[in-house]
């Protein structure tokens, strides 16, 4: 469905000193120097698929996303989307995607939400008939009933950003683009939000591309992670295994009697200990959890105990950090 | 055409959320011209004429530039304001939409406060036609339609240039305001009036000369010759656009093969 291969885009960024005479100066003649973007990118999505696209600011993500839509031209490789080639045929290619920018609204400020979809109805070209039909089921699987006739500068963040994805939807997109869909959210309206975005993936067959600094999102929505780093993809797999190659600490709290010795068991440290409160950290490549606690158990008179794995944002700020990205 | 109309009636619609702000701006886009033109008035007050022409032959010029201009300020607005587009990403929403940016760019963006502007425009116009020294005929009444037209397709070229310059640069836009408006200060007199090497620029370059000055010498009379090229000479001037398109789809393919 979408397939990109070896993929390179080199930018020239004009370079310049500070000063009026070097602001006269790049007027007329200018120095460039060329940053490499990506750097030989290649990757297949499947029809259907909830890929999750993670990486740090200026990895590339952004740019891979502008060539997958059409708006910018590589410096060299192939790329297939829908079996064309999103640069080439441009206006063709766009009318089968669908795109939502997490920061920047496609929504028209100061009228209502539905005139905006009615315009957005002209632009793509929609008959009238499928209009109403997707018109009627986007609201309901959104909610967006009372909120159609509201302008959208009176909408709050989360009402909006549930109208911009349906807004997107419109015209029967295959393949949704998404970026920072739930940037700036409330957790309530980003639950919402990703239920919208897993409902319309396996109600509709929509294939989504995810770019995201939110890991909750990835967690939640993609199996399938891709992570890019200074141009260059990194990791292509499942979250999950990719959450358990780094995933190797877990931390245990225990309560006990505090006259009791706590004896410490094998393959742990000791983060704290005071007033018959640890805290364990565990290294699950060594041992499980479970016969940690098992021994903690027997030898101490246990009031409670609970068992947390690392939060997935140090796991994600640690493989960042052995990249070197 | 449909979808521009589209276009037209939401943007008029947000416009009236605004009504009183909108009705004001009318009112100062009617008066602020007014200034300028007691400057020429007193000008003439003083000289009796300039260059051969009276001040209502200089209103006439006067008012039909600024006719054109209100309509395609108000129009081309898009294009004016297109470096804040680029800048904020939102012409990449533009590229992501299967129509022509060209066609979403205009029906993106109107001025219509230029109504007021245009109103003012009008008046002038009418009491120039009347206070005038002129002949009127069939041909003449067309070739100053044409005029207006001619005239309004080259205010927009130019601001589309203006507009395309910001796929190379966004730095220097202000330099490129400069610029339109002072093309529109000096297309709002007859040509002859100006050194030579500014007549041929507003000729041959960015063909003004050819909506107001050529014209208007049919207009007043102070031509021989067929009135058939008299007719065709402002559609010439409208021709400049065809250029100015050509250069923006280049623009296009620049931006798409390099990024912002």
């Amino acid at each position: 469905m979408i397939s990109l291969s070896h993929i390179c885009k080199e930018y020239r960024v004009a370079t310049r000193s500070e000063g009026m005479k070097a602001a006269l100066k790049s007027f007329f003649k200018r120095e460039y120097i060329s940053v490499e973007a990506l750097k030989d990118i290649s990757f297949d999505i499947k029809r259907g698929e909830i890929v999750g696209y993670i990486g740090p600011n200026g990895a590339g993500k952004s740019t891979t996303v502008k060539i997958l839509c059409g708006v910018l031209v590589p410096t060299s490789g192939n790329c297939s989307v829908l079996g064309l080639v999103p640069w080439e045929n441009r206006l063709k290619h766009v009318s089968h995607i669908g795109v939502v920018f997490g920061q920047r609204s496609q929504l028209l400020w100061d009228i209502p939400v539905i005139d905006s979809f009615s315009l957005l109805k002209d632009i793509y070209r929609v008959d009238e008939l499928s209009y109403k039909e997707n018109l009627e089921e986007l609201s309901y699987v959104f909610g967006l009933e009372e909120y159609l006739s509201i302008p959208v500068r009176q909408l709050s963040l989360g009402q909006r950003m549930r109208c911009e994805i349906a807004a997107s939807m419109l015209h029967n997109p295959q393949i949704l683009f998404l970026d920072e869909p739930t940037i700036g959210l409330d957790a309530v309206s980003q639950i919402a939000v990703r239920n919208y975005i897993r409902r319309i993936n396996k109600e509709k067959d929509v294939t989504v591309l995810l770019t995201t600094h939110d890991m909750g999102d990835v967690e939640a929505l993609a199996e399938r992670v891709m992570l890019i780093g200074k141009g260059q993809i990194l990791y292509d797999g499942s979250f999950s295994s990719m959450k358990s190659r780094y995933d190797t600490v877990n931390l245990i709290t225990i309560e006990y009697d505090p006259t009791m010795h706590l004896k410490q068991p094998e393959h742990t440290a000791l983060v704290s200990n005071e007033n018959g409160r640890a805290i364990l950290s565990v290294d699950t490549s060594k041992t499980a959890a479970s016969s940690v606690i098992g021994q903690l158990s027997s030898s101490l008179w246990v009031k409670d105990i609970s068992v947390q794995s690392r939060p997935i944002e140090e796991i994600i700020a640690e493989i960042y950090e052995e990249y070197e990205i | 055409m449909k979808l521009y109309m589209k276009y037209v009636f939401l943007l008029l619609k947000s416009q009236m959320q605004y009504m009183s702000s909108f009705i004001m701006m009318v009112i100062s886009q009617f008066f602020t011209p007014f200034a300028l033109l007691a400057g020429i008035y007193f000008l003439f007050e003083r000289f009796g004429s300039i260059g051969g022409y009276s001040m209502f032959e200089v209103f006439l010029c006067y008012s039909i530039i600024g006719m054109c201009f209100s309509i395609a300020t108000c129009f081309a607005r898009g294009f004016d304001v297109f470096a804040n587009m680029i800048r904020t990403g939102s012409f990449d929403r533009i590229l992501v939409r299967p129509r022509s940016t060209v066609l979403q760019i205009l029906g993106g963006n109107l001025d219509l406060k230029r109504v007021g502007h245009f109103i003012h425009s009008i008046l002038l116009l009418v009491i120039a036609i009347m206070q005038a020294p002129i002949d009127w005929s069939i041909t003449k009444g067309i070739v100053l339609f044409n005029m207006i037209v001619s005239g309004t397709l080259i205010f927009s070229a130019v601001y589309l240039l203006q507009a395309t310059a910001a796929f190379w640069t966004t730095e220097a836009l202000e330099v490129a305001n400069i610029f339109t408006h002072g093309i529109k200060e000096h297309a709002s007199y007859p040509l002859d009036i100006f050194p030579k090497w500014i007549t041929v620029f507003f000729t041959f370059i960015i063909p003004f000369g050819t909506v107001n000055y050529l014209p208007l010498e049919f207009i007043l009379d102070r031509t021989e010759g067929s009135p058939l090229i008299y007719l065709l000479i402002p559609f010439a001037g409208g021709l400049f656009i065809l250029p100015c398109l050509m250069f923006w789809q280049f623009g296009i393919k620049k931006y798409t093969s390099t990024g912002s």
